[in-house]
């Protein structure tokens, strides 16, 4: 980017300055020897053209909106439009968590992402003993088409775009959506959204999985395919880094075991014959906006230089939009304190404006309450304004990738992209990431960054405000959001009243077109629309499916 | 009070929650402190929790629930330990748990609880002054 010569010169006067400081330091030592990133990366005193002597701004960097993509996947980014404002949120019931969405479209948000509480998430019905404690406790519980009606009730589908946490489960809660819309009168066709769908880290960071790897990554592809020829504009997969963050991984971590992950996804779609561009262009990704503010920004941009080469090099991929990460991120949650909560809104706000810098597609803030409990509805308010301040106030969304050929961020960005290729290679030489997971190298990875974070936090050498210094005695806030444990009564009613209702001969049906589906190679996304259709409950489709794959049951990471 | 032989732990995921960060940091600094621990892994019935601490012969177990769950499955723990008659393990308790639920959870025989910004080194103290046997 500068001249050679010139370049030499620099080299020169660097080093003159560098010797002028090491002489002072003596008098004037600096706080810490070295300096590092969670990631481990150090940490220069000062960051000039030198550190990006190797760099090519074309081929490095190039445009925003054209490979590799580190500057942006849209051309005009934040000056076309903004990010979608998506706050997760669902609870209780259907009817409790419409309502919070008919409150949060109303406060000027622009996109649903529903909570489903666990048993939805692990596919059980209300009714089911593992049930018990858990029903409408951290999302909204969900046993048939019945609920997913109520829960869109009066919520134009072919009008606001729908993100499902959901994974092992996806297909069925997909089928329900799109069911749900057929009455609206919305065509498949019609509707956009994302389904997070991505199983491998279930089983690495998260933990709701049901069946065994090979299985779940066989529905995966299923519902590649069925998207791809009935709803094209779904996301069918948000690969997500957020909770293998959220488990405690470093930032490099994060963007390699994601890409990793992605790797196999793209691999098994190729193994079942689709084609990489058929399924690329709707891969979607969802990362954590940790506190290391500089390291975050240039994670963001690491992870789309590094896919971009991944899809166009490894796999071939000739449609740009197959090599574009447009990603969903949401701020850290564990880096919430239960301590002076109020804080929390300033580390969400730096948090949520490292993922604007970073060129996100959608963001959700996190509420200052967590730490405690389910965010109410003020906290909440707090959190989607901080994002429409960004957005609004400060002038960060003007021009594209505002910290693009900072020399820090460069060198971070290159440094980021380098270690994680550095994972990527090794879980490539174990088999790839199901076979690193299944050997629990990328849990033992996770387990043991997490426990190094804590005892630097414990060692005061790495400080939270109001956790390890700046303490204050504090009574804890009262009035916590919480909900009502007459929500499984409400649901058990319904599901008893549902079955009274519905067709029992249907339902069989459909089942057992669906078991047959699943033992042999036929689409299971066909016969679970029929079922969901017959209101046959999430836990009779996914017993139904249990039945002919069995269960996971998860690797001790401790022998 | 425990002599020579190490402290073992019963570290329980009851419930359906998958937030295992926690209850994997408790383990190592437990096990850095000098203790034997069992992790269970995850979904565990509490049932399952009360036949591991049997068979494993704990002398601690470490409940830890994120989920809002802690209501129903702390108790259910604590249910079926009275009806297996056993009295000397000491049973604690952490995740994301409201202040107002404690008194509840210590009045059915939970020991303590430590909350999110807890250090390890606090649990390890309170394990080692506590510990019946």
């Amino acid at each position: 980017m500068i001249k050679e010569d010139d370049l030499r010169v620099l080299e020169e006067k660097a080093k003159a300055w560098d010797q002028s400081v090491e002489s002072k330091l003596q008098r004037n030592p600096e706080r810490k020897t070295p300096f590092v990133n969670t990631s481990g990366i150090p940490v220069q005193r000062l960051y000039t053209p030198l550190d990006l002597e190797n760099m090519d701004y074309l081929s490095d960097l190039g445009f925003p909106g054209s490979y590799p993509f580190t500057r942006g996947v849209q051309p005009t980014m934040y000056r076309g439009r903004h990010w979608t404002m998506r706050q997760y949120a669902g609870f209780a019931s259907a009817e409790e968590s419409n309502r919070r969405y008919k409150f949060l479209l109303d406060q000027g948000q622009t996109g649903l992402s529903v909570a489903f509480d666990l048993p939805t998430q692990i596919g059980y019905d209300s009714d089911h003993e593992m049930a018990m404690g858990e029903v409408g406790k951290v999302g909204v519980a969900i046993d048939s088409l019945k609920d997913v009606e109520i829960l869109f009730d009066g919520i134009p589908l072919d009008r606001v775009s729908t993100s499902m946490t959901i994974n092992a489960p996806a297909a069925v809660l997909l089928a329900m959506y799109i069911a749900v819309a057929e009455k609206q009168g919305v065509q498949p066709a019609q509707l956009r959204g994302t389904i997070q769908n991505d199983i491998l880290k279930e089983y690495s960071s998260r933990g709701t999985f049901i069946f065994p790897p090979q299985p779940s990554m066989r529905i995966v592809t299923d519902i590649f395919a069925f998207c791809s020829e009935h709803v094209p504009q779904w996301n069918t997969i948000s690969i997500s880094g957020y909770h293998i963050r959220e488990a405690g991984s470093t930032a490099v971590q994060e963007v390699a075991f994601t890409l990793a992950n992605g790797i196999a996804y793209v691999d098994a779609a190729l193994q079942a014959g689709l084609g990489v561009d058929t399924f690329g262009p709707r891969l979607s990704f969802f990362f954590n906006a940790h506190l290391d503010f500089f390291e975050e920004v240039a994670k963001f941009r690491a992870a789309r230089r590094l896919w971009a080469k991944i899809m166009k090099e490894r796999f071939g991929a000739k449609d740009p939009r197959s090599m574009m990460v447009r990603f969903h991120t949401q701020t850290a949650g564990c880096t919430l304190t239960a301590q002076q909560p109020l804080n929390n809104i300033v580390r969400v706000a730096f948090q949520a404006l490292s993922a604007v810098l970073g060129g996100t597609q959608s963001l959700h803030t996190n509420s200052m309450d967590e730490a405690l409990c389910l965010p109410s509805e003020q906290a909440v308010q707090v959190a989607l304004r901080t994002q429409q301040l960004i957005a609004h106030e400060i002038g960060v969304t003007d021009t594209v990738d505002p910290l693009g050929g900072a020399y820090f961020v460069e060198e971070l960005t290159n440094q980021i992209c380098e270690r994680a290729e550095g994972y990527i290679l090794k879980i490539d030489e174990m088999g790839g990431s199901a076979a690193a997971i299944e050997k629990g190298f990328v849990q033992k990875e996770i387990q043991s960054s997490a426990y190094t974070y804590q005892k630097q936090i414990e060692k005061n050498d790495r400080i939270v405000v109001g956790l390890n210094r700046f303490q204050v005695e504090e009574e804890r806030p009262g009035n916590l959001l919480r909900v009502d444990p007459a929500v499984r009564i409400l649901q058990l009613e319904k599901l008893k009243k549902l079955k009274s209702e519905r067709s029992q001969d249907q339902v069989n049906q459909s089942l057992a077109r669906l078991k047959l589906a699943a033992q042999g190679a036929d689409n299971v996304m066909p016969p679970i629309m029929d079922a969901v259709r017959a209101y046959a409950t999430l836990g009779e489709i996914c017993d139904t499916l249990r039945e002919v794959f069995g269960e996971y049951r998860q690797i001790d990471t401790f022998r | 009070m425990n002599t020579g032989r190490k402290i073992r732990v019963l570290a329980a995921k009851p419930g359906l929650d998958g937030h295992d960060r926690g209850i994997k940091v408790v383990a190592n600094a437990l096990m850095d402190a000098g203790m034997e621990v069992i992790y269970t892994g995850l979904r565990q019935t509490p049932r399952q929790v009360v036949e591991a601490a049997l068979q494993e012969d704990v002398d601690v177990i470490a409940l830890s629930i994120l989920s809002g769950a802690h209501d129903y499955l702390f108790p259910k723990v604590m249910e079926l330990l009275k009806e297996k008659k056993v009295e000397d393990i000491l049973v604690i308790g952490g995740g994301i748990i409201p202040d107002e639920d404690i008194p509840a959870l210590k009045a059915c025989g939970i020991a303590n609880v430590f909350g999110p910004g807890t250090r390890t080194e606090e649990i390890v103290r309170y394990i080692r002054d506590h510990v019946k046997r």
